[in-house]
């Protein structure tokens, strides 16, 4: 690298910021899919969450990876905003941003507020639980077995969504979550230099995931707390 | 027209400075946004004030000059346009109108609305050139083929007039698209291309150094340029940048 160094340059941190954008975006479709399968079938749902829970590689390879990932992401979220903050050290007594930049691309830091807000709660369910049992107790079977079938995952599921103050802050989390990449997605491509023909296309494609995605979260959520 | 001016007003660089309010009771809706300042600043000289200093040279929006955050925008409401091509005639009788500097920590204020610029110079010195022989014997520009697209591409980067209010509408006061369309003007050009990669390393440290902040993509800029600058460029110079980054020997 030249004189410009790693992360010290802002073109470098902005790079950074939206390498560990895509990642999360990646991971973000991977829960879903997962997620989804509970709709379908809890033996599914179930066998997945169980192979994700003890698998060698997903448990010491890729978790950790993603754990860097989030603690990177919000940390140097929280960084860059306080950098930009101090760039203007006098402020405007009128400032009139709605007029040329979306609420969106304002508030990134808001959103992302909530999103690390929303994912204590969500260690809280569903982490914290898993840990205690594999690592305090070294219970690793998944146990609650229904048939052989390990069904602890999906009651667990169920069990949480039956309050409806959860499942209402889980909803209003997921569309801050969309909000949050209804400007991430894009601005993640942007970042890393592509702004092409091929720009107009995925801006469509961007909005879609960015609505679709946590629209899937929310029915998760709802269909579990009508159903069960 | 009678308009209501919210003008900031501060002595020097280390004064404060506040807000004051003026009345103007004789402005003609096609006045440009200036020759109203102009009234303004005869009516405080007869009532034995100090005028309100502001920045301004060609008055016909190429110099870049004139600056001014207008109602909560640089350059006020209109779209295009530089302050001195601004028309009272975007206002409406009674409004009231506050008149700001240009705010971010790399661009200080002089004086009332003026704001020191310099910044862009120096980031400009940094790498906004290219090294040709001037001894008389210079090639032709026109010998050098160039694709259309790419010297179109080029020609509307260097319509950047430097004016600074991509940084003054943006959250982060980023000076990336004033950064990127100088960038962009030369690497674009095989007359730029033997400096590109200095040029764009150099150019953004030196942004880095003057105190702007991080683009974080919210187009604001694009908006608010009275040239049209596209975000493509900034675009361009990440990619410019990056590879700069990993492949440069220096
Ligand atoms: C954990 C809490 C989070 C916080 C505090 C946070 C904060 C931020 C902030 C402040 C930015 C703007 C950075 C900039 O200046 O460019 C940003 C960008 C972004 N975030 Fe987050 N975020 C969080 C979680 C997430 C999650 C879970 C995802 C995706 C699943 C995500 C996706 C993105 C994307 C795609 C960008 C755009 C990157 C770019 O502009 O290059 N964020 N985040
Ligand atoms: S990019 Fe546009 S707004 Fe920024 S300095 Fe150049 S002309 Fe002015
Ligand atoms: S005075 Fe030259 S651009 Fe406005």
């Amino acid at each position: 690298m030249s004189k410009s160094g790693l992360l010290k340059s802002s073109i470098a941190r902005k790079v950074a910021m939206a390498l560990s954008a895509f990642f999360l975006m990646f991971f973000l479709l991977q829960h879903l899919t997962i997620n989804m399968t509970s709709v379908f079938s809890a033996g599914v749902f179930n066998d997945l969450s169980h192979f994700m829970g003890t698998n060698f590689v997903v448990q010491y390879l890729l978790q950790p990876v993603l754990i860097v990932g989030v603690v990177f992401h919000f940390v140097m979220g929280f960084v860059l905003e306080l950098k930009n903050y101090k760039s203007r050290d006098v402020r405007y007594v009128k400032y009139k941003g709605g007029a040329s930049a979306t609420w969106m691309s304002r508030n990134m830091i808001l959103s992302g507020l909530v999103i690390l807000a929303f994912m204590g709660l969500h260690f809280y369910d569903f982490w914290f639980p898993e840990l205690k049992i594999k690592f305090i107790e070294g219970d690793w079977t998944g146990a609650l077995t229904e048939g052989g079938e390990p069904i602890r995952y999906f009651d667990h599921l169920t069990d949480k969504f039956m309050q409806p103050v959860r499942v209402g802050i889980y909803c209003v989390s997921f569309v801050f979550l969309s909000l949050h990449l209804l400007h991430g997605f894009n601005s993640a491509f942007q970042s890393v230099g592509a702004n092409n023909k091929y720009t107009k296309a995925l801006q469509k494609f961007g909005v879609a995931y960015a609505i679709l995605v946590p629209l899937g979260f929310i029915f998760i959520a709802l269909f579990h707390h009508f159903n069960h | 027209m009678k308009v209501t001016l919210k003008v900031w007003r501060q002595k020097s660089a280390s004064d404060k400075g506040k807000i004051e309010t003026y009345k103007l009771d004789n402005v003609e809706d096609h006045m440009s946004f200036l020759e109203m300042m102009d009234i303004l600043n005869e009516q405080l000289i007869l009532e034995g004030q100090i005028p309100v200093a502001f920045d301004h040279d060609c008055r016909e929006g190429i110099c870049g000059m004139c600056s001014m955050h207008i109602n909560g925008e640089p350059h006020g409401p209109d779209r295009g346009v530089t302050t001195c091509q601004l028309h009272m005639r975007m206002f409406n009788d009674g409004d009231t109108i506050y008149i700001e500097p240009f705010r971010a920590k790399g661009f200080p204020v002089i004086k009332d609305l003026v704001v020191d610029r310099s910044a862009f110079d120096r980031i400009q010195h940094a790498g906004g050139f290219i090294s040709v022989p001037t001894s008389g014997n210079t090639q032709d520009a026109n010998a050098t083929p160039i694709p259309k697209p790419d010297a179109d591409k080029a020609f509307d980067a260097a319509a950047c007039i430097g004016c600074g209010a991509c940084v003054a509408s943006c959250k982060n006061a980023s000076a990336m698209l004033f950064v990127s369309a100088k960038v962009s003007q030369f690497s674009l050009l095989p007359q730029g291309k033997v400096e590109a990669k200095r040029r764009v390393l150099n150019m953004v440290e030196q942004m880095d150094k003057e105190g702007f902040g991080n683009c974080s993509n919210t187009g604001s800029c694009e908006v608010e340029c009275p040239k049209g600058i596209s975000l493509e460029n900034i675009a361009r110079m990440n990619r410019e940048y990056l590879k700069a980054s990993v492949s440069s020997s220096e």
